[in-house]
Formats: C-alpha cells, structure tokens, sequence
C-alpha cells in the first residue's frame, strides 16, 4: 500500500514538472508567435522604402555673395549654406573649446572654411533658425538663433548659448567642383 | 430583481434576458447620490457630453476631411467655406476641445481640493489621469489636421520631445515620423489614430464610471453617507441639476461658437504649414501652456522633457503623497491655503508659457516649476503629519441642516419623500 503510494506520488511528481514544462513551452512559443505578428504591425510605421530613397540633391553655390546664405531643402529639411565672410571666419576659428557645450573645432564643421553647410534644424526641438535672411535676429553670437525656446549660435552652427545640447548638424556632401556641391 | 419594475411588457421581456434595464435603473435612477453635491460635481457628466459632442462632430468631420499634405489645408478651408454647415461643425469641434479642456480642468482641481483622490477611490483617479493623458495625445493630434503653420511646427516640437530620450531618442522620432522631418506619413497616421483614441477615452471613461459607482461619488465634505437619510436617489434630483447646469454650459459654448470662435485659436494656423519656415513666436494651444511652461523653464533638453512629464506623473501618484485620513479641504485650514497658492501657481504657468522664453520670465517660470513639484513632493506630505485639521461634522445631514436637532428633522422629511 505505502509502496504504491509513494510511487504513485512520484509519478504526480515527474507528470507536474513534465506538465510545468509543457505549460512554460507554450506560453513561450505563444509569446514569440504574438511578437512575430506584432513587428509587422509597428515596424510599419517606420520610413517606407521610398521615403527612405529620398535622393540627393546638387546645389550651385556660385551665385551666393560673400555675407548671404542660403536655405535648400532636403529629406524634407532646410539645409543652410552660407558664403562666410573673412570676420565671421576668424571668429569661428579663434573660440576656445573650452568655451563651447559641445566641443568641435572650426574646420571640423567645414570642407572649404568659405562655405559653411548644415541642417538648419535647431538640435533643441527642431524649429528652423533665424539668422538667413539680412535683418533676420542672428543671436548673441552673430550666427543663428533660434526663437522657439532661444537657442543662440555661432558663425559655425556650434550651439553657444539657450536649450539646445549640440551643434547645428552637417550633412553629407561633397564639393562635385568648386561651385556645386552634393548634398546626401 | 423584480420583473414587474417596468410596466411596459416588451421592456419586461427585453430586461428577463438581457437585464440592461436594471441595470440603467439601479445605475442612473435609484443610484444613491449624497445630498449635499455643490455645483463642482457637475462637471464630471459636462465632460461626458463634451466628449460625445467631440466624437460626433469629429466623425462628420472626417467626412469633408482629406489627411494628405497636399489637400489637408484646403479640405478644411472647403469644410468651412462650401461644405453645408461645415463652418458650424467644425468651430464646434475647434471650441469643444477648448471647453472640454476647462470642464476637466475643474473637475480635476475639483478633486484635488474635495481630496477625492483618497481612499477607496485611487483607481478611479488614476484613470481619470489617464483620461487627461488620452485627451491631451488626440487634441494634439487632432490640431495637427488642419495643416497651418501652428499645426506643423506643434507636431515638429512635440515629437522632437522625444529625441531627448537617451540612445533610441531618434530612432524613436524617425518611428513617430515615418520619415526625416513631419510630413505626409506623419498627418496621415495622426489622422488614424486621432479618429482611434476618442474612443479609447470612451473605454477609459466606463471604467472611470465603474470605478465611481464602486462607492458613489464623494462629497464637498468628504465623509461617508452613514445611512439612507444621507443620500437622495440620483433621479430626479442630479438628473435635473445635470442638466441645468448642461444648459449653462451649452450657452456660454454657443456664444464662443457664435461670437468668438477663433478667440482660443492661433492666426498662424491660418497660414498653411511651411517646413522651412518657424513662425517668430510658437505657442501649443492654451490648455498645454502650463506643461509647456514646465518643459521651458529647464534649462536641458532631457531634463525639460523629464519635468514636464512628472508634471502628469505626479497626479498618478497623489493618493499617496497625501496622507492626510481627512478628504476635504474645508476641514483643513493650511491644506486650504497652499491649495490657492497652488491653483495660482497652474495658472502662472499657463501664462508664462505663452510668453516668450526670456528674460523675468524664465525666472518666473522656474519658480512657478518648482513650486509645482514642491507642493505634491514636500508640501502635501509634510501636512498630512504636522497639520491639525477642524473638528469633521457627524454626519452629511447634519452638515447640511446644521445643528443635531436638525438631523431627526432632516430624516423625517427624508421619509416622507
Ligand atoms: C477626445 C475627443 C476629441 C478631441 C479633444 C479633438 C480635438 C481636435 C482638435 C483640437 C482639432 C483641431 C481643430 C482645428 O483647429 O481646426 C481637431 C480636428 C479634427 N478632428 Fe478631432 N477631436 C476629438 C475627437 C474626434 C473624433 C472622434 C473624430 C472622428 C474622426 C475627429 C476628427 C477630426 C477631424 C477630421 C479634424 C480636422 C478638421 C478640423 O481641423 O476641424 N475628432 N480635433
Ligand atoms: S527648438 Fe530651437 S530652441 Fe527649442
């Protein structure tokens, strides 16, 4: 009697862990079946493939005279090139690093130290900088400033004063010849 | 449940199998209600019409409507112009939004002062800050349809909020966008799911109700009806007062509607969106000034953004940072002051956040932040221990007839209706 007792205990024993296995095994393989039908359901809303092919584009920068700027558009952003004047260059190239938030040198942020391009998206939260157009409030600094929350840049794009914790990013480009550059 | 409650046999029929009927009688007819509500607990059904009045116009909207970069403008100036009773429709749901964002702010502040976030109704507030947090994400995306200049650079500074999570902060945006920038992926799915949340609002809401009718509502004086003499059915004496004060409600609607129906809005978003320009000074709309304020008033990005999410993540938590055993703050005379101080402190916020970011009022928004937080995380627990609350009346009746000899009196007029 005692004998088949225990074993009979011992086989509810093995058939409990044997069951404990079957149960985490289904719930897990549940689990992977419901991500796997999840994913296509959010990834989705990431850039579509064309959005994603979004060309390059060139630009003439022959016609900018020295002290203007500027704005083309791509990947749906403006992009700011401005032809530098000597002042603004020299001032650029004369900041400490230790006076900047985010550190990089002059002729980091420039291929030719005459053209300056970058996005003209404020890093703080995306609003377009003022600072383009003659008359437009350049900032503290004589670069941008941006007026959504008062970001002030410099004549390098280098954040100097305001919310905003980088840089004005560079894009990708090359200078095709000496006055038509690649963007992207 | 007894059949015979309803004399009208199909309604006996319909009520033996699906007992929808009790159920609306017991919920909205016998629903003991305490008796001495003030005018304050009639904001909770005002916000249950306002979101009914918000789906309804915004579904016909949706009709005239087209959500493409391209159209979106236009579909709206045609909505207003050629559509019939378009210009009418959708000043209601441009104003709703505005008055729905008043009825729940008064509802809210209702709550913080009555202390109805207390013991046992926690839940029911925490879902009420859900229903904030729901209606907050659909009025911003909803704003974001028309497509004018304060449309697309709200969208583009709101979801730039995110990059300044660590790591996936971008990739996170990029996700939001479906693209580099706001654009036609991005109107298209706010669109989606602007039609979507009204809805699970409506869910949340039930829950909400749920929730309430668990213990009923609470009371300007925060304790418990002892007894049937303390309550009154809800119908007819909170059916009808639900609706005079519905009535004032859709007037002072209707003059807004009718006679400043752009007051609350923005002129820029009269300009259609323009992604390479930056209006010189963009503001949210008023309701989201305060948290805008918040957001500002931090001088780094993340710790901006941070802040101006604990400012809603600190209400979910309020029932227990106040521990105070007494709901009602007319027993207690120091919660009582710092809850004006407070109540002007929110609306400093909401003005400095429409003010531009310089100067006095960056000061003044910093300490108008700090005291925001100061007043749930220090100032809230702190009475809770040192303060020594009024002496709390007996019970709900005697509160209202005042003197014990009253109370027999009030429940003997109790009985006879
Ligand atoms: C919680 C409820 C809702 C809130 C708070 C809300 C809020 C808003 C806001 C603030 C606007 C911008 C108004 C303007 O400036 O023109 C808007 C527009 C719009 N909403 Fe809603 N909405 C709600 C429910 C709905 C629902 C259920 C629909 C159904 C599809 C809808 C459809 C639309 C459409 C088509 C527009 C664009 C037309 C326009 O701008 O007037 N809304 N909504
Ligand atoms: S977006 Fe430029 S300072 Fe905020």
């Amino acid at each position: 009697m005692a004998k088949t007792n225990t074993s009979k205990q011992e086989d509810t024993h093995v058939d409990g862990r044997r069951r404990d296995f079957i149960v985490v095994a289904s719930y897990a393989m549940a689990g992977i079946g419901a991500a796997a039908v999840a994913w296509p359901l959010i990834d989705q809303m990431n850039p579509a493939a064309d959005t994603l092919a979004l060309a390059s584009i060139e630009v003439d920068i022959s016609k900018i005279d020295i002290g203007q700027s500027i704005t083309v558009k791509w990947r749906g952003k403006p992009v700011f090139i401005r032809h530098r004047t000597e002042d603004e260059i020299n001032t650029a190239q004369s900041v400490e690093l230790s006076q900047l938030k985010d550190p990089q040198l002059d002729v980091d942020r420039v291929s030719n130290p005459k053209y300056l391009v970058m996005i003209g998206v404020c890093t703080h939260l995306g609003c377009v900088p003022l600072g383009q157009k003659t008359g437009e409030i350049k900032g503290e600094y004589d670069g941008w400033f941006c007026p959504c929350h008062g970001s002030h840049y410099d004549s390098s794009g280098r954040i100097r004063k305001g919310p905003a914790p980088v840089n004005l990013e560079i894009p990708p480009y090359t200078f095709e010849t000496e006055s038509l550059i690649k963007i992207g | 449940m007894s059949a015979d409650k309803f004399s009208n046999p199909v309604v006996r029929w319909i009520d033996h199998r699906l007992p929808i009927f009790s159920f609306m009688d017991h919920e909205l007819n016998e629903y003991p209600t305490p008796k001495n509500l003030n005018y304050f607990w009639n904001f909770g059904s005002l916000a249950g019409v306002s979101l009914v009045i918000m789906i309804v116009t915004g579904i016909v909207l949706a009709m005239s409507y087209t959500p493409h970069v391209d159209y979106a403008f236009q579909s709206v100036e045609r909505i207003m112009r050629d559509v019939n009773h378009g210009w009418l429709l959708r000043y209601i749901h441009m104003n709703g939004a505005s008055f729905f964002f008043i009825v729940v702010f008064i509802h809210i502040f209702r709550g913080l002062y009555y202390g109805s976030y207390k013991a046992p109704r926690e839940l029911l507030w925490i879902l009420g800050v859900l229903i904030l947090l729901l209606m907050m994400a659909t009025a911003f995306m909803g704003y974001v349809l028309p497509w004018g200049q304060m449309s697309f650079w709200g969208a583009t500074v709101i979801t730039n909020l995110f990059s300044a999570i660590p790591f996936v902060g971008d990739s996170i945006v990029t996700f939001l966008w479906g693209g580099f920038s706001v654009d036609n992926p991005t109107l298209n799915r706010f669109f989606a799911l602007h039609y979507l949340m009204p809805f699970l609002i409506v869910g949340v809401v039930i829950l909400h109700l749920v929730a309430l009718h668990r213990f009923g509502s609470n009371n300007p004086i925060g304790i418990d009806p002892s007894g049937p003499q303390d309550t009154v059915p809800f119908h007819p004496y909170y059916t009808i007062k639900d609706f005079f004060g519905l009535s004032v409600f859709l007037t002072l609607f209707a003059a807004a509607i009718f006679f400043f129906p752009n007051f609350m809005g923005h002129p820029d978003n009269y300009i259609p969106a323009n992604p390479m320009q930056t209006p010189a000074h963009i503001v949210p709309e008023w309701y989201f000034l305060p948290f805008y304020a918040i957001l500002r008033a931090v001088p780094d990005k993340l710790g901006g953004v941070l802040a101006m999410f604990g400012a809603i993540a600190v209400l979910f938590i309020l029932p227990w940072l106040d521990r105070s055993p007494i709901r009602s703050g007319n027993f207690r005379p120091v919660f009582k002051i710092f809850f004006w101080v407070f109540f002007a402190d929110c609306i400093a916020l909401g003005y400095l956040g429409g003010m531009p970011a310089e100067g006095i009022y960056v000061v003044l928004s910093r300490v108008a932040t700090a005291w925001y937080f100061l007043h749930f995380l220090v100032i809230l627990p702190l009475l809770s221990v040192i303060e020594t609350p009024k002496p709390l009346p007996q019970s709900l009746s005697k509160s209202v007839l005042g003197g014990s000899a009253m109370a027999g009196a009030a429940s003997a007029v109790k009985e006879k209706v």
